[in-house]
This record gives structure tokens, C-alpha cells and sequence, in this order.
């Protein structure tokens, strides 16, 4: 009798822990969603239509929408490259705490700060420039090109993927790895058929914390690649403050998230079908 | 954990505490509710000491906000919420916050010193009799050049941006209505043109210009061009004026097939709340001594005949600030091209960055 009542209370109470959660969601995610996406049916004038969804197919947004993911899977890709050994590096070190800390440290600072700061640094007469033509290499164009955009965006992301990667690492647990290597498996084998395979939820979890907000970045693109990057978020920003034209916003809103909503779906399932082949 | 929570329950009544403490302090020395005036500025737009001289002559406390562009003023007024008292939006804007029923009629009888602007500033297209404004500032759009870096090139021709000498040379300012200006501009046309031959035929001229523009950028721009990053570009002549505060060798000029005209005007938003106090801080702007020590102070060109001739010849006499009557009769003021339009504009100069080189 009396079990019986605790477990009524035990359920009780959970639903009741679920209601700040619900009410967080209702509110701050699925609300302001609903909104946008009916934002997205008015035009400038704030008559009801679908022109915006019509304009979104010209060439001029389509294009758009392929450099954004062409420069998000740029800088998912490199975060990838860099914080992958990184994390490894990591759980091998004595000082993990510490050296977690140095690497998460930089996103203390605000993004804006830090791309001024390498507005300076790349600049023509800056330090990177002062250095390489101390070597011989000659002053370069850094600033507002490719190169920086992307360097600069991954130096801002590497934390998120770090952070997924490592935990991954450390909740690995390590007689595999010996249990392989004593099977006679190589160094590189136990790496891919051991390790990466078990990992591959942190490198998934780390590649959306990268891509999703890469997609949409917008004051970089200006103060780094001097609009000579154009994406999504970009527009978005100008169709909110400059043009006022919140539907046309809303609308590339509705598609990133249509996309990234799309992305999530692909990765998931191939999650588990490569799961399933590291079993066999 | 708890020692988490702690800590943040000491920041929380620490933060409260100066809060109560603030309004403490404000009350007591009797500024409170009707006491106040909120103003809404761009960033940087006023001698910050005139703030002070102005709350010790009225007594009343002055609270200062800032925004970076007209549609972001809009937008908060629009919004409501906070009480500003005075906004300075520019000429576009106030049209537009007119039609929008944003802006309340402003009572000459309480400005003596309207007296003092040069009538050529009065009563423009965007307000005529200056019911709901009065002039600020004024300026142009230029171009911003480092006589060492451009050669034999002079700028007074919008085309000589298009000079092959300049690859990856110039810098221009994020604006639609400044950009698709210059292509219009440059092809003899309107700024304020809306025939889609003709904004296309601009938008073809600006492509061409691709390989010549580093990079399009927003408040940067000054920065960049005083550090020498590239040789030339497009700003507006107050941005102009301080980049050569930091870089002497640097000139600017408006090319002669002409450009845009803009103005800055002191409204009253229909948020006011307080209007005497609205008012006698428009009046107290508009007096000769004040606005030649603020023009000193922003570097922009005043529209106060009494204030030019308190200033120093080599500002009052600068032709590059205070064009000729020749030349500010090729310039042109941006009309309210209306929503539409605007967006318009917008997709191009968005198309037009889009270009790779």
C-alpha cells in the first residue's frame, strides 16, 4: 500500500519538474517559431502572402544558401581536423581540468572583441604581416579574404567541438583500446575500428554545435570577410534592421531551420547505421 | 552547488542594492519622473560636456542613449516603452516617421534661437516648414582618398574608383541607399531612381567595380582607412573629417556628377514625455555658441550660420565640409522611396556583394 503511494507521488512529482522545462519550450522555442513562421506569409507592406517564399527560389538567395553551407562545412571541417587530436592530446595530459580550461577560456570573451582583435592582427601593417615579412615570406592579404573567414570562425568554434569530442574520449573505456592492441590490431586499426567508431557521437554532437550556428553567422562575415562573404544569417540581418522587412527574414529563417531540422533527421538515422556496422 | 547559488544571490542583492541606492541618490537631488530627458542619438554625436552645461543651466538630468542607424530608432520609438524626449533621425527617416504618426509638432514659439540656421536648411522637401524637425547636422557622401596610394588619380569623377591602379583597393561603407547611389550616380542618374532599367544598368556598372573593393564594411571603415588599408573610399564626410583627424595625408572629396546630401534633424517622438524640457534642450543645441563648440567637438557640418562664423577659418572656410553653392546644387537628398523600394534596393546591394572576384 504504502509502495504504492510512493510510486504515485514519485510520478507526480516528475510531472511537476516537467512543467518548467514544458513551459521553457512552449514559450522560448516552439512560440517564437510559430511566430516566425507566420511572419514569413506578409509581405513589406504587411499583406498576406507567399511572395516571400517565391523569392527565396531566385537565384540570388539559392545562391546564398549554397555558399552558407559551403563556408559552415568549411569550418565544421577544420574545427573537426584541430579539436579531434586535441581532445585525444587532452585526455592523455595530466592536467585535464587545467588544460579544458585554456581551451574553453577564449569563449569567455566576446565574439565581437575577439574579431576586432584580429582585424589588428591580420591587418596589412599588423603582427601576422610584421612576422611574415621577417621571414621572408612578404606581407600577405589576410584580412577579408576566405582564409581569415574561415580561420577566424574556427578559432571561435573550437571550443563546442572540443568539449563533445573529449567527453567522448574520456567515457571510452580504455581496456578496449588494449583489448585491441592485443589482438594485434595497429595503432591506426584501433583508431578507426575502436575509437572513432565510439566516439562518433561527441564528433556528431560537436559537428552540430559547429555547423547549425556557422550557417548562420552574421557580424563575422562583415568584420572579418568584409561581406565578401555573403550568408544567410547575413540577410537575415539586413531584412531585420535595415530593410524592415521581416517577412523575407522570417522566410530564410523558416528554410535554415527546415535545414537544420533536416540535418539532424540524416545524421540520426546514419548514426545508427554506422552503429551497427562497427557490431558486426 | 550552494556555494554557486550563494555567490549568485550575493551578486543579485549587491546589484539591487546600488540599484535602490541609485534612485535614492537621483531623487535627492531632484531628479525624478518630470525631471528627466531622455535623448536618442547616434554614437558619438554630441561634445559630451555640452550635456553636463546644459543639465547645470535647466537642472534638469539628461539621459543619454545612442543608437547606429535610422531604422533601429525607428524600430525602439515605434516600439515605445522608453520615454525619449529627443531623437535626431535623418531626413529619410523623418518622413517616414511622419507618415508613421511617430513624431510630434514642434513649437517655434519656444525656440528663440531657431533664428540662427541658415534659411538654406530650412524648410526642406522632407519637412516643409519644419514642423517636425530641426536641423542638427549636414553632410555629404564622398570619397575618402591617400594621395600617396592613388596615383595621378583625383576623384572628381565617381569613375576614377573604377580605375584599374585600384585592384583590392578600396574600402566601401555597408549602406544600399549609398552604394546603389554611387552606381546611379556614376551613370548620370537619380539616387533616389526607381526605373528597373536603370537600377540594373547600376547594378551592372557596380559589378564591374568588384575587383577593385576590398571589402564593404560598417563603423570599421574609419579605422581601416586611417590605418592606411587601402587607398580610397566611400564614407560619409563626418566619418571623413575624423579620419583625417587621425591621418593627415588623407583628402576627401564629392565627385562632380554628384551625390548625396543628408541631414540630421532634432525631433520630438510621440514618446516624449517631457516637452518643456524637450524644447529647451532643441533651443539650447541650436544656440551659436553651443553648436560651434559641438560641430568642433563632432566634425560634421553645422547647419548654424551664427555658430560657422564663431568657428576657425580653417573649419568654416574648408570647401571639402562647406561646398560651394555650385556643387550642393548637384547633390541630392534621399527621398522615402517607400518599403518596397528600399527592399528593393536592398536585393541588389545584396547581389551586388554577392560578386566574386
Amino acid at each position: 500500500m504504502e509502495k504504492a503511494g510512493l510510486v504515485v507521488m514519485e510520478a507526480r512529482a516528475r510531472n511537476f519538474y516537467l512543467v518548467p522545462y514544458l513551459l521553457w519550450i512552449v514559450l522560448f522555442v516552439v512560440a517564437p517559431i510559430l511566430l516566425i513562421v507566420y511572419y514569413s506569409f506578409f509581405n513589406v507592406e504587411g499583406e498576406f502572402t507567399l511572395s516571400n517564399y517565391e523569392k527565396f527560389f531566385t537565384p540570388v538567395y539559392l545562391r546564398m544558401t549554397l555558399s552558407s553551407f559551403w563556408y559552415a562545412f568549411l569550418i565544421t571541417f577544420f574545427s573537426l581536423l584541430v579539436a579531434y587530436p586535441t581532445a585525444y592530446l587532452l585526455t592523455r595530459t595530466k592536467h585535464k581540468g587545467l588544460w579544458l580550461l585554456l581551451i574553453i577560456l577564449p569563449s569567455w570573451i566576446n565574439l565581437l572583441l575577439k574579431a576586432y582583435a584580429f582585424i589588428g592582427l591580420f591587418g596589412t601593417y599588423g603582427f601576422v604581416n610584421a612576422v611574415l615579412e621577417l621571414t621572408g615570406i612578404g606581407t600577405k592579404q589576410l584580412l577579408f579574404t576566405d582564409f581569415s573567414f574561415v580561420f577566424v570562425s574556427v578559432y571561435i568554434f573550437i571550443p563546442f567541438m572540443v568539449l563533445p569530442i573529449f567527453n567522448a574520449l574520456e567515457k571510452m573505456n580504455p581496456t578496449l583500446v588494449y583489448a585491441a592492441r592485443d589482438l594485434g590490431a595497429s595503432a591506426w586499426t584501433t583508431f578507426r575500428r575502436v575509437i572513432f567508431p565510439l566516439t562518433l557521437d561527441g564528433v556528431k554532437a560537436g559537428c552540430m554545435a559547429v555547423f547549425i550556428p556557422a550557417l548562420s553567422l552574421f557580424m563575422i562575415t562583415r568584420l572579418i570577410a568584409g561581406n565578401r562573404v555573403i550568408t544567410l544569417g547575413t540577410a537575415i540581418e539586413q531584412h531585420f534592421l535595415v530593410t524592415q522587412d521581416w517577412g523575407m527574414g522570417a522566410t530564410i529563417a523558416v528554410f535554415l531551420i527546415i535545414a537544420m531540422a533536416l540535418l539532424m533527421l540524416l545524421t540520426g538515422n546514419r548514426k545508427r547505421g554506422l552503429i551497427d556496422i562497427a557490431k558486426k | 552547488m550552494s556555494g554557486l547559488v550563494r555567490t549568485f544571490l550575493l551578486v543579485f542583492i549587491v546589484a539591487f542594492g546600488l540599484m535602490y541606492a541609485v534612485a535614492a541618490l537621483n531623487s535627492s537631488e531632484g531628479y525624478s519622473g518630470g525631471n528627466t530627458l531622455t535623448i536618442y542619438n547616434w554614437g558619438d554625436y554630441i561634445d559630451p560636456e555640452l550635456i553636463k552645461q546644459f543639465e547645470k543651466e535647466s537642472g534638469i538630468k539628461v539621459i543619454y542613449q545612442t543608437f547606429d542607424s535610422n531604422e533601429a530608432m525607428m524600430t525602439k520609438i515605434k516600439q515605445g516603452g522608453t520615454t525619449f524626449d529627443v531623437a535626431v533621425p535623418s531626413e529619410y527617416a523623418i518622413s517616414k516617421m511622419k507618415e508613421d504618426d511617430l513624431l510630434l509638432k514642434i513649437d517655434h514659439g519656444k525656440l528663440p534661437n531657431l533664428k540662427h540656421i541658415d534659411p538654406d536648411f530650412m524648410n526642406l522637401s522632407f519637412d516643409p516648414d519644419n514642423a517636425y524637425s530641426v536641423p542638427y547636422f549636414w553632410g555629404t557622401v564622398g570619397i575618402i582618398y591617400n594621395p600617396k596610394m592613388v596615383g595621378d588619380l583625383t576623384f572628381d569623377s565617381w569613375e576614377d574608383l573604377w580605375d584599374e591602379s585600384l585592384r583590392n583597393n578600396i574600402f566601401l561603407l555597408d549602406g544600399a541607399r549609398e552604394v546603389m547611389g554611387m552606381g546611379l550616380n556614376s551613370l548620370g542618374y537619380s539616387l533616389n531612381d526607381t526605373i528597373q532599367e536603370h537600377l540594373q544598368e547600376a547594378l551592372a556598372k557596380l559589378s564591374e567595380l568588384t575587383p577593385n573593393v576590398k571589402a564593404i564594411v560598417g563603423d570599421e571603415i574609419k579605422m581601416l582607412i586611417a590605418n592606411e588599408e587601402a587607398a580610397a573610399g566611400l564614407v560619409w564626410s563626418g566619418d571623413a573629417s575624423e579620419i583625417m583627424d587621425q591621418n593627415e595625408d588623407l583628402d576627401y572629396v564629392v565627385p562632380q556628377e554628384g551625390s548625396n546630401l543628408w541631414f540630421d534633424n532634432m525631433v520630438i517622438p510621440k514618446t516624449a514625455s517631457n516637452l518643456e524640457g524637450a524644447h529647451a534642450f532643441i533651443n539650447f543645441m541650436l544656440d551659436p555658441e553651443v553648436a560651434a563648440q559641438n560641430t568642433e567637438y563632432v566634425g560634421y557640418s553645422t547647419p548654424n550660420k551664427e555658430a560657422l562664423a564663431l568657428l576657425p577659418e580653417d573649419i568654416s572656410g574648408d570647401e571639402r565640409f562647406y561646398p560651394d553653392k555650385e556643387l550642393t546644387d548637384r547633390l541630392e537628398v534621399y527621398d522615402n522611396l517607400g518599403p518596397r523600394m528600399l527592399s528593393h534596393y536592398n536585393e541588389l546591394f545584396l547581389e551586388f556583394k554577392m560578386h566574386r572576384k
